[in-house]
């Protein structure tokens, strides 16, 4: 008995990386923001396919692009667009790579509900939050002090309010930092001169969620790039993906794999 | 067989005690080489009088400065609010309090050790803020001040039932001897019992200090979370519980942010073994004068 679990078990090992040679082996490297996005498509990729195998890695949007112009992965995962300098190594070395987008993401920009501003330019925006206006009648509201409510420095929304909006300046220094989503749209509720931000998904009847450039954030608006506060997450590919990347691809994008998207709080693609 | 058995329960301890003490050192030595790295990036002088602390963006500042006097004016407002409530409970349930009062009061000042720091951290966030916006007409709730007084409410119980024992524990013949020489109550409990039990007294403060200076969850929620130095009482802070607990889910594993945060953890494992030495040195000095 002993001698056969033996055999099957140096059987076991001997097939499996055999088998994971053929090439039914996916690799995703890249942005951590698309990262749950692609951690939980490839579970449930994997779950449906057991034959194909995925493996996904961080290392932020430029190693994701550089990593596929370099053949170390297959799937280069950003939160942005390629630069023009990136185009520019992949038009050199020959390399056209494909640009898919899997999701979109949005920030709503959230008040208390007493406060009588509808609408903030991205110029007013950034002003507020970096503390050059300080109070709410330097741009048309009651005179109040603002409160700026900010997501901590290590959250994943700070990191695209602080490049769309902030454009790398530094939030005043006496900006509230919380934890959640959900404390900021608490304090936000029962403080009346604060502002803050949430993803779209957590704005909630307690406070009011902000015109941008006179733009509603809806998913309407995320999706057509009216709404400013957005952004698509994308997946590059050495040219238009084929085979195993394709299926994996096409699977995201289906209707399954979209809403996957949604429950990590992102917006679907289309 | 009997000294077998009791040769085997003295290994059985023994190991126990054993155990503790490695996982004590376990805990001392990943915290040492998690937070040694980051004084490659930063020298030690920079890391702890430096007041920037963007340890996110490019190029990022580690200075943690505003964080530790975040710290430590979040917990000496704690101490401010829970010296004269815990203590003055202390007198009134030891000294003044009949034997039933005492009994019914006991239990319920000890029951505030019992709820869990989250719940304070939730009433700080959903009434303690909006009420301190209105009735001080201040803009932000989530301050300074906000965090001392939960923070003070939490120490109260170790302040007061700390106190309580050490002054029941003062000999009742000097109470008899204070008020046969005329004194009256007052005067017993300010001028003989209270120098009497000053060694427990101040042993239960530097323990609700200790309880202060390590709380997360409250100052997590309730602070602010601003790492500035605050220009009064109603500006946020963020102290250093709040810093490494907000942001180390989010750090990579080895990166110059991870090791910044056990950085921090190292000056309030530092902070907290000297509070503790403090105690055990206060309580020496209390035999001694026995």
């Amino acid at each position: 008995m002993k001698k056969i679990i033996l055999l099957l078990t140096l059987l076991a090992l001997i097939t499996v990386p055999a088998l994971a040679k053929k090439g039914n082996k996916i690799i995703v490297a890249g942005s951590t923001t698309v990262l749950p996005i692609a951690q939980a498509t490839a579970e449930v990729f994997m779950d449906d396919n057991p034959e194909i195998n995925i493996s996904v890695r961080g290392g932020g949007s430029s190693v994701g692009i550089a990593s596929v112009m370099a053949g170390t992965s297959d799937i280069g995962s950003a939160s942005r667009h390629a630069k023009t300098k990136e185009l520019a190594t992949a038009r050199e070395k020959g390399i056209n790579i494909y640009e898919n987008i899997i999701a979109n993401d949005g920030i709503a920009v959230i008040i208390n509900p007493e406060n009588n501003i509808d609408n903030l330019t991205m110029e007013q925006l950034k002003d507020v939050f970096t503390g050059k206006i300080q109070n709410w009648k330097e741009i048309g509201g009651s005179n109040r002090p603002i409160v700026v409510v900010s997501r901590d420095v290590s959250s994943g929304t700070y990191e695209v309010f602080n490049k769309l909006v902030l454009k790398g300046s530094r939030n005043k220094t006496d900006a509230l930092m919380l934890a959640s989503n959900n404390t900021v749209s608490t304090i936000v509720s029962n403080t009346p001169g604060a502002i803050g931000y949430v993803g779209l998904g957590y704005i909630t009847d307690k406070v009011k969620a902000l015109k941008i450039n006179n733009v509603e954030p809806s998913k309407k608006t995320v999706q057509s790039n009216e709404y400013q506060i957005s952004r698509t997450l994308n997946m590059y590919t050495k040219g238009k993906p084929k085979g195993l990347v394709k299926q994996y691809i096409d699977f995201i994008l289906s209707p399954e794999g979209q809403k996957i998207v949604e429950e990590q709080g992102f917006i679907s693609a289309k | 067989m009997n000294k077998f058995k009791e040769s085997s329960f003295k290994i059985l301890t023994y190991t126990a005690s054993l155990f503790t003490i490695i996982l004590l050192f376990g805990i001392i030595g990943s915290l040492f080489y998690g937070g040694l790295p980051i004084f490659k990036i930063v020298s030690i002088k920079d890391f702890l009088f430096n007041t920037d602390w963007h340890p996110t963006s490019d190029p990022p500042d580690f200075g943690i400065l505003s964080l530790i006097i975040g710290s430590f004016l979040v917990t000496v407002g704690a101490l401010i609010i829970s010296i004269p409530l815990g203590l003055g409970s202390a007198i009134y349930i030891s000294e003044i309090a009949s034997a039933r009062m005492r009994e019914i009061l006991k239990p319920i000042i000890e029951l505030l050790a019992g709820i869990p720091s989250i719940v304070y951290g939730l009433f700080g966030v959903a009434f303690l803020s909006p009420f301190l916006i209105k009735i001080f007409n201040i803009p932000n709730g989530l301050n300074l001040f906000s965090a001392s007084v939960i923070l003070g409410i939490m120490v109260v119980p170790i302040i007061s039932s700390m106190s309580e024992d050490a002054l029941s524990t003062v000999p009742k013949n000097l109470r008899e001897a204070s008020l046969a020489l005329g004194a009256n109550k007052w005067e017993t409990i300010m001028r003989v019992v209270l120098p009497a039990a000053r060694s427990g007294v101040l042993t239960s403060i530097i323990l609700g200090f200790g309880r202060a200076v390590g709380e997360t969850m409250v100052v997590l929620m309730v602070a602010g979370g601003a790492a500035q130095i605050p220009k009064g009482i109603f500006q946020p802070i963020r102290p250093m519980p709040a810093a490494i607990a907000a942001e180390m889910g989010e750090t990579v594993i080895g990166s110059q942010h991870f090791h910044a945060l056990f950085g921090i953890a190292i000056v309030l494992f530092l902070i907290t073994i000297i509070t503790n030495l403090l105690t055990e040195f206060v309580f020496q000095s209390k035999r001694e004068i026995k």
